[in-house]
């Protein structure tokens, strides 16, 4: 028996490292993970309300949240191929401007 | 108790996969120590009794998309990350905003919850139910969703296309 607080927890611990990396990061490929890392933290948050309600619609909205995850990583990294063709760099702090 | 020490000993993994996330310099350690962290994840979803979700986090996450992020991060050949004024800022920023921010979190949910224990495999849901459901009553939530891939899978292949590859400059 293990309470749902531990996951909540856990969930909270991924998500607060998630935002650490989003801010600490430099490079772009870096931050995006951060972000994947936040959404598997929300994610392990769905699971266990849905075991402590019992309700399995908590997991039919994770498998949507990875569906997004996934048009988002697509998308996202061919703006990350995208933006390096033009720039040269991965570093965020040198891609300051929105035209070439 | 054997449900408790899995629990622990997996997330244990997820805990210093995402910290090695945050101290590793190099992008492609930081993709592989997600892997460890999406894996694990896996592993607590079973423990919960959630089947389904932890099939598809290995397939989706653990698969599809890790090999999207190694992939790029081959393709652009990309190095260690540099250290500039900015990033000693969100250093100094970032650590104990998260530190404070977990213990914020961590307490809440332990104190305040009113959460309560559950076995193992507390999910009564087999994978065939969630598929009914999926079918039936977010049926059209998951036909919005088949668009939204459809239309993520173009703007992918546009953004990543060679400008130089259009029609008119290929004759020209």
């Amino acid at each position: 028996m293990v309470p749902i607080s531990y996951y909540l927890v856990l969930s909270g611990i991924l998500f607060a490292c998630g935002v650490t990396g989003f801010l600490i990061k430099r490079n772009i490929i870096s931050i995006f993970m951060s972000i994947e890392l936040m959404l598997n933290g929300v994610n392990l948050s769905f699971v266990a309300f849905a075991a402590q309600w019992q309700a399995l619609r908590g997991q039919v909205f994770v498998f949507f949240v990875m569906v997004v995850a996934a048009a988002e990583a697509a998308v996202g990294l061919a703006i990350i191929i995208a933006i390096y063709r033009t720039r040269e760099t991965l570093n965020v702090d040198r891609v300051d401007l929105l035209k070439l | 108790m054997l449900h408790l020490i899995l629990f622990v000993i997996f997330g244990g993994f997820c805990v210093a996969g995402a910290v090695n996330l945050l101290v590793q310099r190099h992008p492609i350690n930081s993709a592989l120590s997600l892997v460890v962290v999406m894996g694990s994840l896996a592993v607590e979803y079973l423990l919960l009794g959630a089947e389904f979700v932890a099939a598809v986090q290995v397939i989706v996450y653990a698969g599809a998309i890790m090999v999207l992020f190694v992939f790029v991060i081959m393709l652009l050949n990309a190095g260690e990350e540099e250290r500039t004024k900015g990033s000693r800022v969100a250093l100094l920023f970032g650590i104990p905003g998260m530190l404070a921010g977990s213990v914020l979190i961590g307490w809440v949910l332990l104190e305040r919850a009113g959460t309560r224990a559950v076995p193992a495999g507390a999910l009564p849901g087999a994978p065939r139910v969630i598929g009914w459901l999926l079918f039936h009553d977010f049926l059209l939530p998951f036909e919005v969703t088949s668009i939204l891939v459809l239309i993520a899978v173009m703007g992918a292949v546009v953004l990543a296309s060679h400008p130089g590859q259009k029609h008119g400059k290929k004759e020209g």
